[in-house]
C-alpha cells in the first residue's frame, strides 16, 4: 500500500485522449518470454550460421567453377571441371520415384487408419507407423540393398520389357542381363519410398482425423455414403495436409543419404534411364567423396551441400506455406 | 417487417417429399453398458411439429439421433425397440441406413454447412451425395431448386446476390438456415432439429421458427428444444422427457402442446414447463 501511495496518482485521462492500454507484464512473464524468444531466435541463428558456413567454405570452389557449377555434370575437380547438375537431377529423380511409390500408399493407409480401421486396429497401426518413422535409415538401406534390390530386378525387367517399346526412357542396354537393372535410380527410389512413407502417412492421417465431427455428421445425415462423406468433408479439409505431407516427404527424400549410397553405383551423366544401372545424388556423393577430397574438391562438395540445403529449405518453406494457408493447417474448429 | 410466410413460393422443381408419420416403439438406448433411454413410445404424426422437451441429459438428443440412425455412429452405441416410418422399420436389415437418412433429414445444434463449398453447392450437396446431382445441362433446374430451398428456409433474400460465396462466410443464424435449406433440398419426409436455435440471436431464432411454421405442411418436424416458449410457439404436440438420477430417460407425459403447457397431468411436467426445475 505504502509503495502505491508514494507516487502521486496519475491525473484522470481526458475523455478525448487516446489511452495507453498495453499492460506491463509481470517480471516472471518477461523472463519466460525472454527465454522462449531466445530459444526460437537461436534456431534461426543456427540455421543461418549453417548456411553461412556452407557459403564461405563453398566460395573457393564457386570462384573456380562460377555459374558452370550449376550446369556442369562432370565431377573432375583435378581439371576444374565440376558441377552439381547431374547430381541435382539424380537427387530430384530418385525423390520423385520415391514419392510416386510412397504417396498413393500413404494416402490409402492414412485414409484407412483415420476413417475405416476399427478402433483397436487403429491404435496399433498408428503405433506401427510412428515406429516405422523412427527406424534408422541405415536399416532401410540394408533392407534395400540385401533384399529389395534382388526382388526388384525382375520387376525392372518386366517394366522395361512391357513399356520400353512405347516409353523409350524405360529401355536399358543389355536388357536380357539382370545386372543391367541393378543399382538404378528406380531401385534407390523405391527404397527411399519406404523411408518417407511413414512421414507422409502420419501427416495425412493427422489432418484427416481432424476433419470436424460436425461436418462429417452433416454429410452423413444428408444420406452420404462413407466415401461421399470423405469426398465432401475429409478430403477438402485435409487438402493442405495432403500437399504438406507430400512436400515434407519430398524434403526428406531429397536429403536421403545412406539408403541411396548403398544402392546406387555413382556416375556423372544425367540419368535418362531410371531402370538402368547407375545414377547419382548429392547427399551420397558428399558422403562418398568427403574423406578423400581436399582443397577445391572439398570446397566443391560443400557447394553441393549448399545447393541441397537451399533446395530443401525452399521445399520445406513452400510446404509450410501451403499447410498454414489451408483450413487443416490452421487447425481451427469453426 | 416483411411477412415471409405469405410470400408465394415458386413451384417445386422436383417432387416434394410427402410428410410421413414416424413412430417409436418401446425404444431403449445404451452407450456401452450405460442405458440412457428406456421404453420410449412416441408417435410423431405426419405434417405436425412435435417438440421434445426436458432437462439436459434426459436422452432427448439421443432419441432424436435414433430417429435417423445417427445414434449408431457413436462407438459402443446400441438400442432396442423399433422406429417406423409410415409403418416401415428403419432399422430393418433390408433398409440401408443411407436410405433412412435421405428420407429423414436432420439439422444440428451447431450449424455445420460445408464451409469452403459455395452457398449454391451447399444447398445441392445432399442431392449430389445421393448421386442425383444436376448435370451441367440442368443448371436452370438446379437454380430453381436452390431458390426454392433457400426461400423455404427464409434465407433467399439475404443471399440471392452471393450464391457463389462460401457457406462459411455467412453469419451463425444464416448458416443454420442454410443447413435447413440443405436438408429441405433433398425433399425429406421428416426433418429432425436438435436445438436448432440454441446458438442463435433472437432475430435469427424468430426466422427459424417462421421457417418451421412454413414447412410444417410439407414435412413432419421433430424438434428438441430447451426453450419452453419456443416449444409452445412452434409445436403441435409435445413429449416431456425426464431421467431420474442414474436412471435411463423416459417420456413422462406426451400430448397436444396446449395440454402439456396448460393442463399437464403429471406434477413433474407442470413443474418443468413452469420453470420450477430443469
Amino acid at each position: 500500500m505504502s509503495a502505491l501511495l508514494e507516487h502521486a496518482p496519475p491525473p484522470p485521462p481526458r475523455s478525448d485522449e487516446r489511452r495507453e492500454i498495453h499492460p506491463v507484464p509481470p517480471r516472471s512473464d518477461r523472463i519466460f518470454v525472454g527465454a522462449v524468444r531466445t530459444a526460437s531466435v537461436s534456431t534461426l541463428v543456427v540455421m543461418g550460421l549453417i548456411g553461412l558456413f556452407l557459403l564461405l567454405r563453398a566460395m573457393p570452389a564457386l570462384k573456380v567453377a562460377k555459374w558452370h557449377f550449376l550446369t556442369e555434370h562432370q565431377w573432375l575437380p583435378e581439371v576444374n571441371k565440376f558441377g552439381v547438375a547431374s547430381l541435382l537431377w539424380g537427387t530430384i529423380l530418385i525423390a520423385l520415384i520415391a514419392l510416386a511409390v510412397a504417396v498413393p500408399v500413404a494416402f490409402g493407409a492414412a485414409l484407412f487408419i483415420s476413417e475405416y480401421a476399427p478402433r483397436s486396429l487403429k491404435k496399433l497401426l498408428i503405433t506401427l507407423t510412428d515406429l516405422m518413422a523412427a527406424v534408422p535409415a541405415v536399416v532401410y538401406a540394408m533392407w534395400g540393398f540385401f533384399w529389395l534390390q534382388g526382388h526388384l530386378l525382375e520387376v525392372s525387367k518386366f517394366l522395361s520389357d512391357t513399356f520400353g517399346p512405347v516409353l523409350p526412357f524405360l529401355r536399358v542396354d543389355n536388357p536380357d542381363t539382370l545386372s543391367s537393372y541393378s543399382s538404378s535410380a528406380f531401385i534407390a527410389g523405391v527404397a527411399v519410398s519406404a523411408v518417407v512413407l511413414p512421414t507422409i502417412t502420419s501427416v495425412m492421417r493427422e489432418v484427416f482425423s481432424q476433419a470436424p465431427v460436425s461436418e462429417r455428421e452433416g454429410a452423413i445425415a444428408l444420406g452420404a455414403t462413407k466415401w461421399g462423406m470423405i469426398r465432401t468433408v475429409v478430403l477438402p479439409f485435409g487438402r493442405g495436409g495432403i500437399i504438406g505431407g507430400i512436400m515434407l516427404g519430398l524434403g526428406r527424400a531429397l536429403g536421403e543419404t545412406i539408403v541411396v549410397f548403398l544402392i546406387i553405383s555413382p556416375m556423372f551423366d544425367f540419368t535418362t534411364h531410371p531402370l538402368q544401372s547407375g545414377t547419382n545424388s548429392i547427399a551420397p556423393h558428399i558422403a562418398l567423396r568427403s574423406t578423400e577430397s581436399s582443397g577445391t574438391a572439398l570446397s566443391g562438395l560443400l557447394a553441393c551441400g549448399l545447393v541441397l540445403f537451399l533446395f530443401t529449405l525452399l521445399i520445406n518453406t513452400a510446404a509450410g506455406f501451403v499447410i498454414s494457408r489451408s483450413r487443416s493447417g490452421a487447425a481451427t474448429e469453426i | 417487417m416483411t411477412d415471409t410466410l405469405t410470400t408465394p413460393l415458386p413451384p417445386l422443381p422436383t417432387s416434394a417429399g410427402t410428410p410421413a408419420t414416424l413412430s417409436a416403439r418401446n425404444v431403449g438406448a445404451w452407450f456401452g453398458d450405460h442405458q440412457v433411454l428406456e421404453g420410449v413410445d412416441l408417435e410423431m404424426k405426419a405434417g405436425q411439429v412435435t417438440a421434445l422437451i426436458g432437462p439436459s441429459g434426459c436422452g432427448k438428443s439421443t432419441f432424436l439421433r435414433i430417429l435417423n440412425r445417427m445414434h449408431e455412429l457413436v462407438p459402443g452405441a446400441s438400442l432396442s425397440g423399433e422406429v417406423l416410418i409410415d409403418g416401415d422399420d428403419i432399422y430393418a436389415p433390408t433398409m440401408p441406413p443411407i436410405e433412412s437418412r435421405r428420407r429423414i433429414g436432420m439439422v444440428f445444434q451447431k450449424a455445420n454447412p460445408f464451409p469452403t463449398m459455395s452457398i449454391h453447392d451447399n444447398v445441392l450437396s445432399g442431392l449430389k451425395l445421393a448421386g442425383k446431382g444436376f448435370g451441367k445441362g440442368r443448371a436452370a433446374e438446379a437454380g430453381d431448386l436452390v431458390e426454392h430451398s433457400l426461400r423455404s428456409a427464409g434465407l433467399w433474400d439475404e443471399v440471392r446476390n452471393r450464391l457463389g460465396a462460401p457457406g462459411g462466410s455467412l453469419s451463425g443464424g444464416q448458416q443454420q438456415r442454410l443447413c435447413i435449406a440443405r436438408a429441405l433440398a433433398v425433399s425429406p419426409d421428416v426433418l429432425l432439429m436438435d436445438e436448432p436455435c440454441s446458438a442463435l440471436d433472437p432475430t435469427s431464432t424468430r426466422r427459424v421458427e417462421e421457417t418451421i411454421a412454413a414447412i410444417a405442411h410439407e414435412v413432419t418436424v421433430v424438434i428438441v428444444t430447451h426453450n419452453m416458449q419456443q416449444a409452445q410457439r412452434v409445436s403441435d404436440r409435445c413429449a416431456f422427457f425426464l431421467a431420474a438420477e442414474n436412471q435411463p430417460g423416459h417420456i413422462v407425459e406426451q400430448g397436444s402442446t396446449a395440454d402439456i403447457f396448460e393442463n399437464p397431468r403429471d406434477e413433474r411436467t407442470s413443474d418443468y414447463v413452469n420453470g420450477r426445475f430443469g
